[in-house]
């Protein structure tokens, strides 16, 4: 339980460290620590059966290694390293990020679960890392910091599939891992190719291309 | 009785006699000082021989006026705020001699005495007052008169309009008033107050929403707070003294008063009063840090410690709703400590301010530099008075100020219970105190240290005795409070048992709060002080002083190359910027070799300047537009406005 | 009651200036030389403190006051805190406000002793001191409720009592953890360490704290050295009885105990000034105001 806990803190200030952090390489490599981390959860919280240990592998093979390794080689192609002048601020994203992170801490408590549930700080942390996901995703320009949203966002969900991991089919999460996997593929093209047309990793240049 | 009667008048027509005088000469100005010294001193008999009796005192005389009846009480909650006023008017009035004399203001001198005196005797009438129409009638009384301090200089267009917004601010909360005692009237049968903790709370939400917008109009609470500035940069010191120690400080007694009667308190009130201090505190002292001018930035220092001030009532009134004695003795004891306190710093800072003035000539801090070696004296006052407004522990502004923490923490004490967020308090505090510090370390930073920067100010003289007197009176009290905190501790005692009945009847402020510590601390801290300054003093009082300041290898240091307020405060203002929206002209230098670069900034209040003046400016050109379209000379269409109206009557009036 | 007050004050005054020359020597090390001996800083001492004073012609009194305020405030501050397993000679209800504004007390006159001068670049210096501690202040406070919420009373001796060894072992540790990491930003910062501050550079443009003191000289600059010392060891004695909060009960093995953890924390500053880089200027804020958010999730941990 002490464990399990430390990890899920750890989570959370990785949430906060990505909210706060200009350096993109450092970012995808933390997301990729937070990744890593989260693969312990099934095996710690459900023992290690089989159901477990495919659900760590696949996790930790997907969020540890596979899509930050393509990340850091899109980083590497592109030649960017910071982000500039995001849509809001690094200072009041990370303030919005504590304060959306203290609200579902308050939350979590009047949510109508099960009492073993309560106690942890799985829901809050779920909660929590899915809204500094969508922060990420609203106030950042730069095409890979939008694909480290979506992995937090991600990692956010796969908190809330542990819990639930005994009576969700494993086929649920490798669709979602899958899901993921192709979005990130998708992506990656699409920087390629606003990286080619533009000069540029800027979505908001995207905009000029309607009609 | 006779003594508080006397003294009410002997104040409040002190300048009267001066009217039957020259106005080119000192003829009425010495005598109307002498009156208000005898009548300070008379409420002050007053006042200390009913705290050595009962500790109040009550008379009540019948009035024509119907609803009305001369009720006069005197309770210790009054004596809190009857204290500060006393001795800053007192002071004022012996700072008036020689700062606004007759003789040089022949136009206005014997205005500003009427309406000092009258202003101040409204004060004390408004804080006796225990009936709705005696205590609007001064409220009146003192915001008319305070309009007449204003614009004393009236004949500045800047002045002029400061006097005006004042006007239509003031105005606009004793509406609310008028509306507050309205309402407090059928549910007690006559105007007078009710019995401290006797009214219901339930269907009283309007009554307080009310009293939290007429009387923190007057306090300046922040989004209310739009006249403040303005008004005290432009009266000249000792009324911006009286103004911003002790009559805004007539809100804050009006709200502590209304919240007495009340028999139960609502939780959402202490929120919202918590809410308003919080962000009075932190956009206050912002402000204050952005300013250039320097009655200006004591002006919105005025909003901070209100916004301090409301901190500790919202402690208190929470401590009533969630039945926390500790809180309650805390926030309250806090809360009027810091009304004293303010009164009696705030109001020695402007006197300082305007020995500056006086001697400069200017408002502009960047125009000072170097005032320290020209005015010793008033620089250490100045001085003092910037450490106890910093909360800085051997003065009396850190007391109040630990009061208020130390009620804040007490609400750790509640786990689970929504109160636990009143801990909050605590770090705003501490970020409005960080502030404060280094908004008044730049002030006296800038003003008395370094060099001079202009001309004007390397011929600046120190002030008159007249002039520094009342200002080491207010030091003394200062240093009093905070070096012997423990002799105010029964007031404050029993002002809380008026203003919360028996729920703190077993906690007393010395037991939660250890007063007697803090004192023997600040003995300490100034005792090794003077001891090792002196020490240091002394060993070096052979060291050669005619080298120049290192210029860290630049040969030829100017004066012009000294770091300036709004360079000292450019840094904290930045981080701001999403609250101040500072305008600033002249960043950037081109090219290699520029000749001549102006860089100037601005802050704009940011509720009168920002959204009040840009609302009334769209209001009156969008009815401009409507009547323009309504009224436009043609018969035909003023017809047809006249059969409609017709038409409308009798469809909504016929049976 | 005066027993603690004399081994308060001993420990205080004799061991201070050993944890500059600890870090020093630990940089030296890093960086592959011999480095000056420990006892480098009390040489330095001795030697300021028999020299003569030089003063500018613009300064003033108040030129001498920032030197004073700021060696005896940290004295001072030193008899409200636990030092170890030895407790506050003096401690009452609600002594954490005193000492944090005792140290609010210490930077007003110290940046006003530095604006005296009328040098602009003592200015600013003393401007970016201002703007940091601002910021650092409701770190500290936030600290500080948190360690309240676990303990009794509201005195730094009942804070930093000995529940905090079962607090580490129950629910706060996780707070407990935080707010160490916060502290310690807090100590760096206000010490003027690296990151945040370098002590040793020779750039007066881009100082912080040593920037203030540049037209002190003298029994002055060693006044303000010892009163650096001293503060460095009061905020670190915090950080030591916060890691480790437990005591022998005998007061000799409790002094060592201190002392070998004040050593850890002179020699973990050591480290991080070796193996990084200074920030730049305008990250700092971002930093304190990052540090602040993280103790406001200790105490929402907390109060859960």
């Amino acid at each position: 339980m002490e464990l399990t806990n430390s990890i899920l803190l750890a989570v959370i200030l990785i949430n906060f460290f990505t909210l706060g952090s200009a350096r993109l390489g450092a970012c995808v490599r933390i997301v990729a620590v937070q990744g890593a981390l989260l693969a312990l959860l099934p095996i710690m919280v459900h023992g290690v059966t089989l159901h477990s240990t495919l659900l760590a592998a696949g996790a930790f093979c997907f969020k540890g290694v596979i899509i930050p390794w393509m990340l850091l080689r899109a980083i590497q192609r592109v030649r960017i390293r910071r982000e500039m002048e995001p849509i809001v601020g690094f200072v009041p994203t990370l303030i919005l990020g504590t304060l959306t992170t203290a609200g579902t801490f308050l939350f979590a408590d009047f949510l109508p679960l099960i009492s073993a549930h309560h106690e942890g700080l799985y829901v809050p942390t779920a909660l929590a890392t899915i809204f500094s996901g969508f922060l990420l995703l609203i106030t950042r320009r730069k095409a890979i910091t939008l694909v480290l949203g979506y992995l937090i966002l991600e990692n956010g969900i796969f908190i809330f599939g542990v819990l639930l991991s005994e009576a969700l089919p494993l086929m649920v999460e490798t669709g979602v891992l899958l899901d993921l996997l192709v979005g990130v593929f998708v992506m990656g093209i699409v920087m390629d190719q606003i990286s080619r047309e533009f000069s540029t990793l800027n979505t908001e240049r995207l905009s000029a291309l309607k009609e | 009785m006779t003594l508080l009667g006397g003294g009410l008048l002997l104040i409040m027509l002190a300048g009267v006699p001066g009217l039957f005088c020259r106005s080119d000469e000192h003829g009425g100005e010495r005598f109307a000082a002498l009156l208000t010294l005898v009548g300070a001193v008379c409420i002050g008999a007053a006042i200390v021989s009913a705290t050595r009796g009962s500790g109040e005192l009550s008379h009540t005389f019948a009035w024509s006026v119907p609803g009305a009846s001369l009720a006069f009480y005197l309770d210790p909650l009054a004596i809190c705020f009857l204290l500060p006023l006393l001795i800053i008017v007192a002071t004022g009035a012996i700072y008036g001699l020689r700062y606004w004399p007759h003789r040089e203001h022949p136009a206005n001198g014997r205005k500003l005495r009427l309406f000092y005196g009258l202003i101040s005797g409204a004060m004390i009438l408004l804080l006796l007052a225990r009936n709705g129409v005696l205590f609007l009638m001064a409220w009146e009384v003192m915001a008319i008169s305070g309009y007449f301090l204003i614009t004393t200089e009236d004949h500045q267009a800047e002045v002029r309009r400061a006097g005006f917004i004042y006007l239509i601010a003031t105005h606009t909360g004793t509406l609310a008033l008028f509306a507050l005692f309205v309402l407090l009237g059928p549910s007690t049968g006559s105007l007078d107050f009710p019995a401290a903790g006797t009214l219901a709370a339930t269907g009283s939400s309007l009554i307080f929403l009310l009293g939290l917008f007429g009387f923190g109009m007057k306090a300046g609470l922040m989004p209310l707070h739009i006249w403040l500035p303005g008004a005290h940069a432009a009266a000249p010191s000792h009324a911006s003294a009286l103004l911003s120690g002790v009559m805004i400080k007539t809100g804050i007694y009006g709200l502590v008063r209304l919240t007495s009667l009340f028999a139960e308190i609502p939780a959402w009130w202490g929120w919202t009063v918590l809410l308003l201090g919080a962000v009075s505190g932190i956009m206050g002292v912002a402000l204050a840090l952005a300013q250039h001018d320097i009655k200006r930035l004591l002006a919105y220092h005025s909003v901070e410690n209100i916004g301090i001030i409301a901190l500790g009532l919202g402690i208190a009134l929470l401590g009533r709703s969630y039945d926390q004695p500790a809180l309650i003795v805390l926030g309250l004891s806090g809360c009027l400590l810091h009304v004293v306190n303010h009164g009696l710093f705030k109001a020695l800072l402007f006197l300082s301010a305007g020995s500056v003035i006086h001697a400069v000539g200017s408002r502009q801090i960047d125009h000072y530099g170097g005032l320290l070696k020209l005015q010793p004296w008033t620089g250490a006052m100045f001085l003092g008075g910037a450490v106890a407004i910093c909360g800085l522990p051997p003065l009396n502004g850190f007391v109040s100020e630990w009061l208020i923490y130390l009620g804040s923490f007490q609400a750790l004490k509640q786990p689970g219970s929504a109160l636990a967020a009143a801990v909050l308090a605590a770090p705003v505090l501490a970020l409005i105190g960080g502030l404060a510090l280094a908004c008044f370390v730049k002030v006296f930073g800038i003003a008395f240290l370094g060099e001079p920067r202009t001309t004007a100010a390397a011929q600046a003289h120190e002030a008159p005795v007249a002039m520094l007197a009342p200002m080491v009176t207010l030091l003394v009290a200062c240093t009093w409070i905070g070096l012997l905190p423990t002799t105010l501790h029964t007031l404050l005692q029993k002002a809380v048992g008026t203003w919360a009945g028996t729920v703190v009847a077993g906690v007393a402020t010395g037991s939660v709060a250890p007063l007697r510590w803090i004192s023997l601390s600040a003995w300490l801290l100034l005792l090794l002080v003077v001891v090792l300054f002196a020490v240091v003093r002394w060993r070096s009082r052979t060291a050669p002083r005619e080298l120049g300041t290192w210029g860290c290898g630049y040969r030829f240091p100017a004066v012009r190359m000294q770091y300036t307020a709004s360079s000292f405060a450019d840094f904290l203002i930045r981080l701001f910027a999403f609250g101040l929206n500072s305008e600033e002209h002249g960043r950037q230098v081109a090219g290699l070799f520029p000749l001549r670069q102006t860089f100037s900034s601005h802050t704009p209040d940011a509720v009168l300047d920002r959204i009040l003046v840009p609302a009334f400016r769209a209001g009156s050109w969008l009815c401009r537009r409507l009547r323009a379209w309504f009224h436009n000379g043609s018969i035909a269409r003023y017809l047809l406005y006249v059969i409609v109206t017709v038409i409308v009557l009798l469809t909504l009036f016929t049976p | 009651m005066l027993g603690s007050l004399v081994l308060h004050l001993v420990l205080l005054l004799v061991f201070a200036p050993l944890w500059l020359g600890i870090i020093i020597k630990a940089k030296a090390l890093f960086g592959g030389r011999v480095g000056a001996p420990l006892l480098q800083p009390y040489y330095d001492l001795a030697r300021l403190w028999r020299k003569g004073f030089v003063f500018s012609r613009t300064t003033t009194w108040v030129f001498l006051a920032g030197p004073v305020v700021g060696l005896l405030v940290p004295l001072l501050a030193s008899l409200l805190i636990p030092f170890g397993g030895i407790d506050a000679p003096v401690s009452f209800e609600g002594d954490l406000i005193l000492f944090v504004y005792l140290f609010a007390l210490a930077r007003f006159f110290t940046v006003a002793s530095a604006l005296d001068t009328g040098s602009s670049f003592e200015g600013m210096g003393a401007a970016r001191e201002v703007t940091f501690s601002c910021l650092a202040e409701p770190t500290v406070l936030f600290a500080l409720l948190v360690l309240a919420r676990l303990a009794d009373g509201l005195s730094l001796n009942q804070l930093f009592g000995d529940h905090l060894g079962q607090a580490w072992q129950g629910g706060a540790g996780a707070s407990l953890g935080l707010i160490l990491v916060c502290l310690f930003v807090v100590l760096l910062v206000e010490n003027s360490r690296i990151p945040f501050d370098d002590p040793t550079t020779h750039l007066e443009l881009t100082m912080v704290h040593e920037v203030m003191a540049l037209d002190h000289s003298g029994p002055l600059l060693g006044m303000i050295l010892y009163g650096a010392a001293l503060k460095m060891m009061v905020m670190s004695a915090l950080l030591v009885r916060l890691a480790v909060p437990w005591q022998t009960g005998w007061w000799l093995t409790d002094a060592g105990l201190f002392l070998a953890g004040l050593v850890g924390v002179s020699l973990l500053v050591g480290i991080i000034e070796s193996t990084m880089a200074r920030l730049r200027m305008p990250r700092i804020p971002q930093v304190l105001i990052g540090t602040s958010l993280l103790s406001i999730f200790a105490l929402v941990l907390v109060l859960r």
